[in-house]
């Protein structure tokens, strides 16, 4: 059974434009202790989808439309504020991209770790004390006790990314959702953090769900990969799958245009235009207008994510017709 | 060998740190670049990564003037500029460009597209009346917009159009060296591709010389003859691109490289990794000797000795390390 | 595909040819803001009404009527009359022609004085800049009816020396905001850009900072109108502004109050008419602040 099983997920805005479709019928799954990667560009509705698992979408302007994500038996659309809310922070955790703005600068590392734990588990100071030491030193930071009274802004970007996990780990959640959690870090900064990332997940047997533009970063840490464009997952596969063939016209050409795939000198793969607004409903595919591959097919009617081979699920008419 | 075009011997560039709000007291210095020596011949690119904090940008701004240099000189077609007095350089700056790496900050938001080009045409005197116009539009041709847009404002523009005309802005005053200062870090991966062209056919269509500055080691490696990798406000390694890229000789750039996520699962597994302790030292209180040999995991104890100076290792590759002859 | 010279396909998001520009935005923006829109038009309505005072007021206003005296409104006197029999429609109107020219007035030399002083300040920065917001500091701690009054002992009363109180004390507060605004904005790589350029400093002081600092400017002077109103009745009330036989709104509260407790009318309209000037006034600031506000438009 998986840990989380998110289906036809649909959050909408409604702004004073229109509405924006941020979040349309998004599916997907985890299993227990399992990583997956959700990549996108900017725009494409990943941060979106997390959010609204947790009801962290400022409503109004966004509402969620549709959609079931059963956690442990229960639906997280449907369980209501009092529910969400202990199981945010005890059972679920998130760790966000800024690790600058995330942590209140009018509060010692340690008291913000301790209140976790004081909160949600009614442990004692002392308890709460000792634990969240441990916790320090699981995510590499020594002199656990002199850090604890430090103030956020006395640690570097990459120390405050560590405060941050282990401020989310510490009441031992069973999945960790991480957006964007390296992408404000430098790369020597962001391969101690994927380490540290991967180590605890094997350690304290949790899943995670890791959110990211970064191609990179999701080969590798993550077992499956679900890719998201406009709103939409466009394709979902095992790492290694996707990466030695990607089906989806989105994920090849996106895969083509890092310069690391290129041979110097030659010209960069692009993708012509721009994603999608999405306050303009959208007929067929969103990515059809793009598309080198398209047809009159793709603009007319709109294709859903379907699986090929088990593991395997793409949402374009030609691959799923053997066309591609 | 014809003279470089820009030539940068010992720059520096240091911040005063002071504390207190009545009584002003000097903390310290920052300092964000240390005696960094660099030429660039006409018509070649080279790139200079590190990671942020390292000075990058600030030696960009350096050459530029948007920060003073406090020591060191700046030469540019020949002759020194760092000792120019502001009338006199203003005179040179049609000549040397920046481009910035937030599209969305560095165009007024409330100019159009055509004003936006038409000033540096109009105050330097390039172009005037219809001429203006037809410039104008050329230059928007030229970074691939459509002219027909030019009276459109910045926020109607996705961030990839934005620093098209940014880049287009910075063009009208055919510059001999353009300065790119991470130019596509602030883009999408898809539209970052579009701007890496872009730039590159623009090199090879008005024979620019280019100093480009990212933290994307293999977006450097993409585009540049030479590569320059800054670490805490000094040149530790220098070279050929594909040398630098390929055989890196100094630890850090080793490092780096190994850092870069490859999207490929297969070499993730099985790919060695430099790991580093610790996080880069402040500048505003480096570490003695070798800036890097805190983190470096083949430091010795002489590292912490003396700094370490830039030194050849063949084919105009060097390294500033002590033990460049067992790397 | 690898064509990056495809103009055609690089259409902006935004439909149409012709850029809307943030200004636009906002007025589309502030036209939803009821509040806002009708602020708009009765200040529109009262300076229509104010311009066109002398030939749709049915009396003259030192016109008297010692007879008559103090009468509550009837249809001759649609507002009443004061204690000289004057007719209290006709003074209203008047005194609103008084009371909206000192506050127009004094905000717009306040206005242009405060932006470009602070503006210059903020751009040049360093000494300079220290030295001109330490001017302010001196300006500001001088107390404002004493400076008023050193000023009528010299000059004598007159109404040009009241916008300079005035506009000498309210000119301030808008210097200290631009400059705020100028140093943040010099930050901006926009105006870095403009140094790049090598563009001359009046150019970017003029085309590129003043432009970005208008939409704080503009909220904080419909909030400056409303205050130097007050102000004026504030004098006035001292005897240090307007003088009889002319009127202002201020005059006129000054002169209900007295005798507020017999003839309420006296105090009632020209106390309205001042009250609704105001609340259109704020509410078209918020509007406009709310309007001009960055973060609600595009990015």
């Amino acid at each position: 059974m998986p840990l989380l099983d998110v289906h036809e997920l649909t959050t909408h805005f409604h702004t004073r434009e229109g509405v924006v479709r941020a979040v349309n019928g998004v599916s997907f799954r985890v299993e227990p202790g399992e990583t997956i990667g959700i990549v996108g560009e900017s725009g494409s509705g990943k941060t979106v989808a997390s959010l609204s698992l947790l009801g962290l979408i400022p409503a109004p302007p966004g509402r969620i439309e549709n959609g079931t994500a059963l956690f442990d038996g229960v639906d997280l659309l449907a369980c209501g504020p009092k529910t969400l809310r202990s199981i945010r922070g005890r059972a679920i955790s998130m760790i966000f991209q800024d690790p600058m703005t995330a942590l209140n600068p009018f509060m010692r590392v340690g008291d913000q770790l301790m209140e976790p734990l004081q909160v949600h588990r009614g442990l004692s100071r002392r308890e709460a004390r000792t634990r969240a030491e441990e916790m320090l030193r699981l995510v590499g930071i020594q002199d656990g006790a002199r850090n604890l009274s430090a103030w956020p802004h006395e640690f570097s970007g990459g120390m405050r990314q560590r405060v941050m996990i282990a401020m989310a780990l510490i009441t031992r959640p069973h999945l960790l959702i991480a957006d964007e959690p390296t992408t404000a870090l430098d790369v020597t900064i962001q391969a101690q953090i994927l380490e540290l990332l991967a180590r605890l997940q094997r350690e304290l047997g949790m899943a995670v769900i890791l959110i990211t533009h970064d191609l990179g970063v999701v080969a590798r840490v993550c077992r499956r990969i679900y890719v998201m464009y406009a709103g939409q997952v466009m394709e979902s596969a095992a790492t290694e799958a996707l990466f030695a063939q990607p089906r989806h016209p989105y994920t090849e050409a996106l895969l083509q245009s890092l310069p690391s795939t290129h041979v110097k000198g030659e010209p960069l793969h692009t993708i012509p235009g721009l994603p999608p607004d999405l306050i303009a409903p959208i007929a067929g595919c969103p990515f059809a207008p793009r598309c080198a591959s398209a047809t009159d097919r793709c603009t007319r009617g709109a294709p859903t994510l379907r699986e090929l081979v088990p593991g395997r699920a793409t949402a374009c008419f030609r691959v799923q017709d053997g066309e591609l | 060998m014809t003279r470089p075009l820009l030539e940068l011997r010992e720059l520096r560039v240091h911040f005063p740190v002071y504390a207190g709000l009545v009584r002003r007291r000097l903390l310290g210095t920052v300092r964000a670049v240390d005696g960094v020596s660099l030429d660039v011949a006409p018509g070649e690119t080279v790139g200079l990564v590190g990671e942020s904090g390292c000075g990058k940008s600030t030696l960009a701004r350096a050459v530029v003037r948007l920060v003073p240099c406090t020591g060191g000189t700046v030469g540019f077609e020949g002759r020194e500029i760092s000792a120019l007095r502001e009338p006199a350089f203003r005179a040179i700056r049609p000549r040397l460009q920046l481009i910035f790496q937030d599209p969305y900050a560095s165009l007024n938001p409330r100019m159009t597209v055509f004003d936006a080009l038409a000033e540096p045409l109009r105050v330097h005197g390039l172009a005037d009346g219809r001429d203006v116009l037809r410039r104008v539009s050329d230059l928007m041709e030229l970074v691939g917009l459509a002219p027909r847009f030019m009276r459109k404002y910045p926020h109607e523009f996705s961030g990839g159009q934005r620093q098209r005309i940014a880049i287009a802005r910075a063009l009208a005053l055919e510059p001999k060296l353009v300065i790119a200062d991470e130019p596509v870090s602030a883009l999408d991966v898809s539209v970052q591709a579009q701007i890496l062209n872009l730039i590159a056919r623009l090199r090879e269509q008005m024979g620019l010389t280019l100093l480009f500055i990212a933290h994307d080691l293999s977006v450097v490696h993409y585009l540049s003859h030479r590569i320059a990798v800054m670490y805490l406000g000094r040149l530790v390694e220098l070279g050929p691109a594909g040398e630098v890229f390929h055989r890196p000789r100094h630890p850090y750039t080793r490092a780096l490289i190994s850092a870069i996520p490859v999207p490929d699962p297969v070499r993730e597994k099985t790919r060695q990794r430099v790991a580093l302790h610790d996080e880069p030292a402040s500048p505003l209180n480096p570490p003695s000797g070798c800036p890097f040999h805190p983190r470096c995991p083949w430091a010795q104890p002489r590292c912490a000795e003396t700094v370490p100076p830039l030194e050849s290792c063949g084919d105009g590759h060097q390294a500033a390390c002590i033990r460049l002859d067992q790397m | 595909m690898s064509d990056a010279h495809r103009p055609e396909q690089d259409a902006p998001p935004a439909a149409g040819e012709r850029g809307a520009s943030l200004w636009r935005d906002a007025l589309v923006r502030l036209r939803r803001n009821h509040l806002a829109v009708a602020g708009l038009v009765v200040l529109f309505a009262l300076l229509v009404v104010s311009l066109l005072t002398p030939w749709i007021a049915p009396y003259g206003y030192e016109e008297q009527d010692l007879a008559l005296g103090a009468v509550p409104p009837d249809s001759a006197h649609w507002f009443g009359t004061d204690l000289l029999g004057r007719d209290l429609f006709t003074r209203v109107l008047y005194g609103g022609r008084i009371s909206l020219l000192v506050g127009f007035a004094a905000t717009g030399v306040s206005l242009c004085v405060g932006v470009l002083y602070g503006a210059f300040a903020g751009y040049l920065g360093g000494r300079t800049d220290a030295l001109m917001m330490r001017f302010v500091d001196i300006l500001y701690s001088l107390p404002f009816v004493i400076f008023v009054i050193i000023l009528t002992v010299y000059f004598g009363r007159n109404i040009v020396l009241l916008f300079m109180a005035i506009g000498a004390v309210e000119w301030l507060t808008m210097a200290r905001i631009v400059r705020g605004q100028v140093m943040s904005l010099r930050q901006k790589e926009f105006i870095e850009a403009t140094t790049v350029m090598g563009l001359p400093r009046r150019r970017v002081l003029l085309w590129h900072l003043i432009p970005n600092t208008l939409g704080p400017i503009i909220v904080y002077a419909t909030l400056t109108v409303p205050r130097v109103m007050l102000m004026e009745a504030f004098l006035s009330y001292l005897g240090l502004g307007v003088q009889a036989p002319m009127s202002s709104w201020g005059l006129l509260i000054n002169e209900g109050v007295q005798t507020m407790e017999n003839r309420p009318w006296m105090l009632i309209f020209p106390s309205l008419a001042l009250s609704i000037t105001l609340f259109s006034l704020n509410f078209l600031g918020d509007g406009l602040r709310d309007a001009l506000d960055v973060r609600a438009s595009k990015d």
